[in-house]
């Protein structure tokens, strides 16, 4: 049993950090989001819905949000096909290699994200990297620009971001299925390819989930690779609250937006945590 | 699956041994755990490998399994040769010491897992893992989640799985380590009479000695990756080859003596012997020695009995039978468990038939 002090000391600074950095900023932004701006850029504290009927009135909001979700979608997808047999075979096959090839993955965390879109814009420019490879190979004869300032380069940038973050959980959770169990299977009479279907992929769903939730919620929520690589097509969600905040000035619709994302991405982690805890077996 | 498969026994291999393992030889980081094992193994045939853990028991069967691959020497199956298939194609099933149960199946998914991998006819399959559970008691359990069976149903869930499949060979590694003392023993008799009822040839690996003798047809000692004696559990306790031997497999008295003349003479005892003279060890059971009546003491000739004075130094009552520890002259001592002797003290006379006394053979650390 604990005393009530330590218990005291223990939870209240927490709750008032959850309270002071969290609760209420999310609570300053509902507030805001039922506001509106006067004529003379102003912000009026007259409490109406405007901000909310406008996000699916104006059909660039919905666009965009759904250009966000396609994109998110997409780069789960890649970081999954590229993410899991990476972890797979690092778990299962890489032997000594394993420490090593783990390192390879991480570092690329440590590089900040911006010289990483950067790298990108150098490669996939009009006259970057990628272009003037494919000129050298006669290839292409002019410089091919649908490479940058799309929503494919935005794709390509941010699954090459966040692959690591679908690989990790990925790979911990195939560090814990159990050995034997394989060996079970392959006992049984089970291919290592079904083995693989019937014990090792199950198994690691919790994972993929993990993953996959990472991959998809950063995705949705980020606005530096559409800024840096994105062009008008590769405009994200997050350029837009970014922009209303900023040079439109228009904060109430901003925190509409800011709150229907929160909301979106909070049901998400929801779901995919319950989905998580069922295929988890103690 | 009758009655008369059981008569197929072992003491007498046929000429075509099931599984025959050749001069396997097995090496981890350059440290040899196998060194040269050779041991056929016949149908129908319960044989314990039996060892202290680090013995290379475990290896040797993972070697059978398929999960290992050998550094030397070659593996046959009923006249094939089996360490060069992949261990998904061995007609050989496993049963884990973890048990290792798919979390994720329930318990009749568990048991099916291996007739879904052979491709056996769908519409057979719910009749076979009933069959299965029903063999091992666990028809109730058939839809239950793995997590909420205990050890001992695992254990259960484990061999149905196993057994399931019709393999040639069963493999045990330890199966009954993890369970409590009184479950250990009923699944003994269990796994005895089910082996009996299923014909199929087991081989089973433990550390625990009376497990191995209460089982087995033969028993195979395995000792730092060598073969040390295999014999049948009677054969292995009456006449074990090595002091190592001797003292493993049950408790025994090793008597340092000399021989000359077809007599052995170790301290204040003396006793007939045939064999070479010089120093030898052997091993005396303690319930090989008797008290005996001061009257006796003439030795005659055709029971060859060895008598010996001492004095009790410890009496241990022990229900049937009392250990007793004598000391036979110069602070030797030899343990004696003899049944009911009521309390015992001072100087007492023994004897105890010469046979009895196995010489042993000689090895560097004996």
């Amino acid at each position: 049993m604990y005393s009530r002090a330590y218990k005291a000391t223990v939870t209240i600074p927490p709750l008032l950090w959850v309270t002071a950095f969290l609760l209420a900023p999310y609570a300053i932004l509902f507030c805001y989001s039922f506001w509106s701006v006067s004529s003379v850029q102003v912000i009026v504290h007259n409490w109406n819905l405007q901000n909310y009927a406008q996000l699916f009135r104006n059909p660039l909001y919905l666009t965009v949000l759904l250009r966000s979700i396609r994109i998110a979608g997409a780069v789960t997808l890649l970081a999954l096909l590229l993410g899991y047999p990476l972890a797979y075979y690092l778990s299962f096959h890489a032997a000594r290699r394993k420490d090593l090839l783990y390192q390879l993955v991480i570092i690329p965390l440590w590089a900040s994200y911006l010289v990483r879109g950067y790298a990108w814009k150098t490669i996939l420019g009009s006259d970057g990297v990628l272009n003037g490879f494919l000129q050298y190979l006669h290839i292409t004869h002019r410089p091919v620009e649908f490479f940058l300032y799309s929503p494919f380069a935005v794709i390509l940038t941010l699954t090459h971001i966040y692959t690591p973050f679908t690989f990790l959980p990925i790979y911990a959770s195939l560090e814990h299925v159990p050995r034997n169990l394989v060996e079970a299977s392959h006992d049984l009479g089970a291919s290592p390819f079904s083995t693989f279907v019937r014990v090792i992929l199950p198994l690691s769903l919790p994972g993929i989930l993990a993953g996959a939730t990472f991959a998809f919620v950063l995705t949705l929520g980020d606005f530096l690779a559409p800024l840096l690589v994105g062009g008008p097509s590769g405009i994200m969600i997050s350029n837009i609250v970014v922009s209303l905040f900023g040079a439109a000035y228009n904060w109430p619709l901003g925190a509409a937006i800011s709150f229907c994302m929160l909301l979106l991405v909070v049901t998400l982690l929801f779901a995919t945590e319950r989905l998580e805890k069922r295929f988890t077996i103690s | 699956m009758n009655v008369a498969q059981s008569s197929v026994r072992a003491e007498h291999p046929s000429a075509e041994p099931l599984l025959s393992i050749q001069k396997v030889e097995k090496c981890f980081a350059k440290r040899a755990v196998l060194c040269g094992i050779s041991l056929d193994v016949a149908s129908g045939e319960f044989l314990t490998i039996l060892g202290e853990s680090g013995s290379g028991k475990t290896t040797l069967l993972r070697l059978i399994a398929g999960f290992e691959q050998l550094d030397g020497g070659e593996l046959w199956m009923a006249g094939e040769r089996l360490d060069n298939i992949p261990a998904y194609r061995r007609q050989v099933n496993t049963v884990f010491q973890s048990y290792a149960i798919f979390p994720h199946l329930s318990v009749s998914e568990n048991v099916a897992y291996g007739l879904r991998a052979k491709n056996v006819p769908r519409n057979e399959i719910p009749s076979r893992v009933a069959q299965a559970l029903a063999m091992v008691k666990m028809s109730e359990f058939a839809q239950s989640a793995p997590s909420r069976l205990s050890g001992g149903q695992q254990q259960r869930v484990a061999l149905a799985r196993a057994l399931v499949n019709r393999p040639r060979v069963l493999l045990l590694d330890e199966p009954l380590s993890a369970l409590d003392a009184n479950l250990r023993r009923q699944m003994q008799v269990e796994l005895k009479s089910l082996q009996r009822e299923v014909g199929i040839t087991f081989i089973f690996v433990t550390h625990d000695q009376e497990e191995a003798m209460a089982l087995s047809d033969r028993i195979a000692l395995l000792r730092a990756g060598r073969l040390e004696q295999v014999a049948e559990p009677r054969e292995i306790y009456g006449n074990p080859r090595t002091a190592y031997a001797a003292q493993f497999i049950g408790q025994t008295n090793l008597l340092r003596a000399e021989v000359r003349d077809g007599t052995a003479t170790a301290g204040s005892i003396a006793w007939p012997t045939a064999g070479a003279s010089g120093p030898a060890t052997f091993s005396l059971r303690p319930e090989s020695i008797r008290l005996a009546s001061e009257t006796h003491q003439v030795v005659s000739a055709a029971h060859a009995t060895a008598h010996f004075r001492g004095q009790i130094r410890n009496q241990t009552f022990g229900g049937a039978l009392d250990l007793l520890e004598i000391d036979y002259g110069n602070s030797h001592f030899i343990r004696a468990r003899i049944p009911n002797p009521g309390p015992l003290m001072g100087q007492q006379n023994f004897e105890f038939d010469a046979a009895d006394a196995v010489r042993l053979l000689e090895t560097s650390d004996a």
